[in-house]
């Protein structure tokens, strides 16, 4: 019970209250002058020419996205078992090896693949 | 060098981002457009002229000595080798012997301005790899340099020293005392910036066999300087074209062929040394005398003709073609100025490289923005 | 009901403060540091050596204009720093200062840290890809990947620790290595450890992951200066600006206060249960290693220059993941063998 009501808490007053207040001061506090060369995005004192920062961007990172992805979910798996690995036993620990040892099969095989090749 | 078949082009997805010329990166008013595919640079365009402010035509009408004052506002970082130029020059058109004494302290501020300006690059060239806290020490040891310097210029930064045939000022015995605790000082920070900087891993990681310009490129820009040497390109125009007393001072020209980043890195720390050895000496053998000649025109006014001098600032090879109908002014005064030509490398050097591998090159190029824009 | 909801009340309170107070001084303490270690005084002008500075710097902030430029996601564009500042601020409930001083025992501490962790890398995505700024953009996907690749050693590396100490709540991992310097599990040859050499290669590999996960130099190149001007936060002033900047110092606290739990004990006291001595074990301990760690990381932060992001994402993928993996596999093997 408490747990929750903690947290919820922590949600309402920092999330709901107090941050966006902070965030309102300064936009009552602060002076509000506008005009069209302020609210020019920001690229070296040039008007953004070619492209705009929202098209379509060849990201190079998108397979260490995925990779992360799967590292992560699977590291998940691993904190339950890290917690009782006393209590499991020697088949805990063995089929929790073989699992490790996919994933590091796995990533041996991405970096031998070239994904980590920046030139 | 070139890893542009490296990379997937795909033409429909590269956008320009304008580097410059409002970002801390150039160091100035310099603006780069580069077409960058992610971030990778596909192409790069280097756009001058937002500090132009006609150094060149303002020569034309002004007298000789009322065009000094300008050397300084060129190179803001070297600007007595500027002077020395300029000065070398007019003495040439005008047969205007130089004393013995001025001679040597021309040499001796002109050194200690180039290790000044060293030291600011280095602070600088850092501060572009985010390293913030060597450019604090820089500018520290700087201040020294600049201090004695005031003494005898009354300014700091955009020096007006030298005289057609002499200086305008003598040094004294504070100065030489001065000079002599800051060579001593100097030695010891260069073996902490050897310690703090040149060994240290990141720093090697990313200069090493990053923005590599061959000996080749170099000659089709007309690099000078420590961006030559860097590249193998053994050429100093104090030893190859003498001028001054430097044939009678004993000093190396660091050369290293490694042709990237870390080699000009290297030149130009060890070029701090041999200033500091080209002082050591003029300070062992100052000669007594005048430091003005006893006869000199009242108005400089060169015998039509075309003339040319060379100096070796901190940034490479400064010439100056001076064409004279024989009046007052100049009749045309060309200034070859040595980050002009060294800036150009970047356009072709840097396509496909990361964007942050680029801006550590541009770094180690060493650009100062008044003086090729001028 | 009323008094555990009042309770619950004054711990976040005193959480919230804390974190505000922390990020606001750490700023003071990062610039007297920087100054340290640059030949120069640092702030000085603002009461005795510069302390009024932050609460004046936070003034300065409260009152400049918040520009919205035009083109922006209005909405995510100022959702973005709350959701900067909020993750440190949830996750300061978990962290146990002391035996008694922690604003709400959760079994499963490690896990909201990490959860919420990964919202605070979230807002920097949002904070760049709302921007609509070419520099925020670039950084943002940078920040993120690098946030992304170096979550995952410094979990394994965790899921280490709760290994040896067989639980997931902080406070009992901290009160596993009571008794004296070295029961800690940053050095080798510890029993519980199964006599694992290598727990001190953990604890490189959580350190510098926690730098890398913070952005703070040699690995800040979410906010490259030189390259990107001023990374994700370029298009944001005012609070908006300052609300990353202290939520970026609140993760350092929090990177700082889960390094001394799970590698330097926590509260304990280095000299093991002295019994007379009033302070053994106690919140002082805590604070003296949290505050030293960051001074490492300040140290760090003005020693060296900064790396590229092939080289970053190199060091996560080639040699903190599988170093943490065999160290984990390794551990659990020791601990079968041993325990």
């Amino acid at each position: 019970m408490s747990a929750e009501l903690v947290l919820s808490g922590v949600l309402f007053f920092g999330l709901v209250v107090l941050l966006p207040l902070i965030m309102l001061a300064t936009a009552f506090l602060g002076p509000r002058a506008q005009s069209a060369a302020k609210n020019e995005p920001y690229e070296s004192g040039i008007k953004p020419m070619v492209g705009r920062a929202d098209q379509k961007f060849s990201v190079k990172f998108y397979l260490l996205a995925i990779l992360f992805l799967i590292f992560d979910i699977e590291t998940v798996f691993m904190l339950p078992w890290a917690v009782s690995l006393r209590e499991l036993g020697l088949s805990g620990f063995i089929e929790m090896s073989v699992f490790i040892l996919l994933l590091f099969t796995g990533l041996i095989y991405v970096l031998s693949k070239g994904v980590l090749n920046w030139r | 060098m070139n890893q542009m078949d490296l990379i997937e082009l795909q033409p429909d997805e590269t956008f320009v981002l304008n580097v410059g010329p409002q970002h801390p990166a150039t160091h100035g008013v310099l603006r780069v457009k580069m077409t960058m595919d992610g971030e990778y640079i596909y192409d790069a365009e280097t756009v001058l002229g937002y500090i132009h402010r006609m150094h060149e035509k303002m020569a034309e009408n002004r007298t000789y000595a009322q065009y000094m004052p300008n050397m300084g506002r060129l190179d803001y970082l070297s600007a007595m080798a500027f002077n020395h130029g300029y000065a070398l020059v007019v003495e040439r058109a005008c047969g205007i012997e130089v004393p013995e004494r001025a001679e040597y302290i021309r040499v001796l501020t002109v050194e200690l301005n180039r290790i000044s300006s060293h030291l600011v690059w280095l602070g600088a060239f850092v501060l572009d790899l985010g390293g913030f806290t060597p450019l604090m020490y820089c500018f520290d040891d700087r201040e020294y340099i600049l201090d004695l310097l005031e003494s005898i210029t009354g300014s700091r930064l955009t020096y007006c020293y030298f005289r057609f045939g002499g200086l305008y000022n003598d040094i004294d015995e504070p100065f030489i005392e001065g000079t002599r605790r800051f060579v001593k000082r100097m030695y010891k920070e260069l073996k902490m910036y050897a310690k703090l900087v040149t060994g240290n891993i990141i720093l090697m990681k990313r200069l090493r066999g990053h923005g590599i310009i061959d000996q080749n490129m170099c000659q089709r820009y007309g690099a000078t300087g420590p961006v030559a040497r860097g590249s193998g390109i053994n050429y100093d125009v104090r030893r190859n074209e003498p001028y001054s007393v430097y044939p009678e001072l004993d000093f190396d020209i660091p050369v290293d062929d490694g042709c990237d980043s870390y080699a000009r890195y290297l030149v130009r720390m060890e070029e701090m040394v041999q200033s500091l050895r080209i002082i050591e000496q003029i300070l062992a053998k100052l000669p007594e005398g005048p430091i003005n000649p006893a006869k000199k025109p009242k108005i400089i006014k060169p015998p039509p003709g075309d003339y040319y001098a060379a100096v070796e600032t901190a940034r490479g090879n400064f010439g100056i073609r001076l064409v004279s109908d024989g009046g007052k002014n100049a009749y045309r005064l060309k200034l070859r100025s040595p980050t002009y030509s060294n800036m150009h490398l970047f356009d072709e050097a840097c396509r496909g490289m990361l964007i942050a591998d680029a801006l550590a090159f541009m770094g180690s190029l060493d650009l100062v923005i008044p003086e090729m824009d001028r | 009901m009323e008094l555990s909801l009042l309770n619950a009340f004054i711990a976040v309170f005193i959480a919230i403060a804390f974190v505000g107070a922390n990020a606001a001084y750490l700023v003071w303490w990062e610039r007297k540091g920087a100054g340290f270690f640059q030949r120069r005084p640092g702030p000085t002008e603002n009461g005795p050596w510069g302390l009024l500075q932050p609460p004046l710097d936070g003034i300065k902030l409260m009152t400049k204009q918040l520009l919205i430029p035009g083109g922006v996601d209005k909405a995510i564009f100022m959702v973005a720093p709350v959701l900067a500042m909020f993750p440190a601020l949830v996750s300061f409930v978990t962290i146990p200062f002391s035996s008694s001083i922690q604003a709400h025992t959760i079994e499963v501490g490690v896990l909201l840290i990490f959860a919420f962790a990964a919202l605070g890398s979230m807002s920097l995505l949002v904070a760049g890809w709302s921007s609509r700024n070419k520099y925020a953009m670039i950084s943002s996907i940078r920040a993120v990947s690098q946030t992304v690749a170096y979550e995952i050693p410094l979990l394994i590396t965790t899921i280490t620790v709760v290994l040896i100490a067989g639980s997931l709540e902080l406070s009992e991992i901290a009160a596993a290595q009571m008794g004296g310097i070295w029961n800690w599990y940053i050095w080798p040859f510890q029993k519980s450890a199964g006599f694992n050499i290598f727990m001190p290669i953990s604890f490189m590999i959580m350190f510098i992951c926690s730098v890398a996960e913070t952005n703070r130099a040699p690995f800040d190149l979410g906010e490259a200066e030189s390259e990107l001007v001023a990374g994700f936060h370029t298009e944001y002033s005012s609070m908006g600006f300052g609300l990353f900047f202290m939520g970026e110092y609140a993760n350092i606290v929090i990177g700082a206060c889960l390094i001394t739990i799970l590698f330097l004990g926590g509260w304990a006291c280095p000299f093991g249960d002295l019994g007379f001595f009033p302070f053994t074990h106690h919140v002082g301990w805590f604070l003296l290693k949290l505050y030293l760690i960051i001074f490492v990381f300040v140290w760090i932060r003005w020693t060296f220059p900064r790396t590229t992001i092939y080289g970053l994402l190199n060091l996560s993928w080639q040699y903190m993941i599988p170093l943490s993996l065999f160290n984990l596999l390794l551990t659990a093997a020791l601990i079968k063998v041993f325990a």
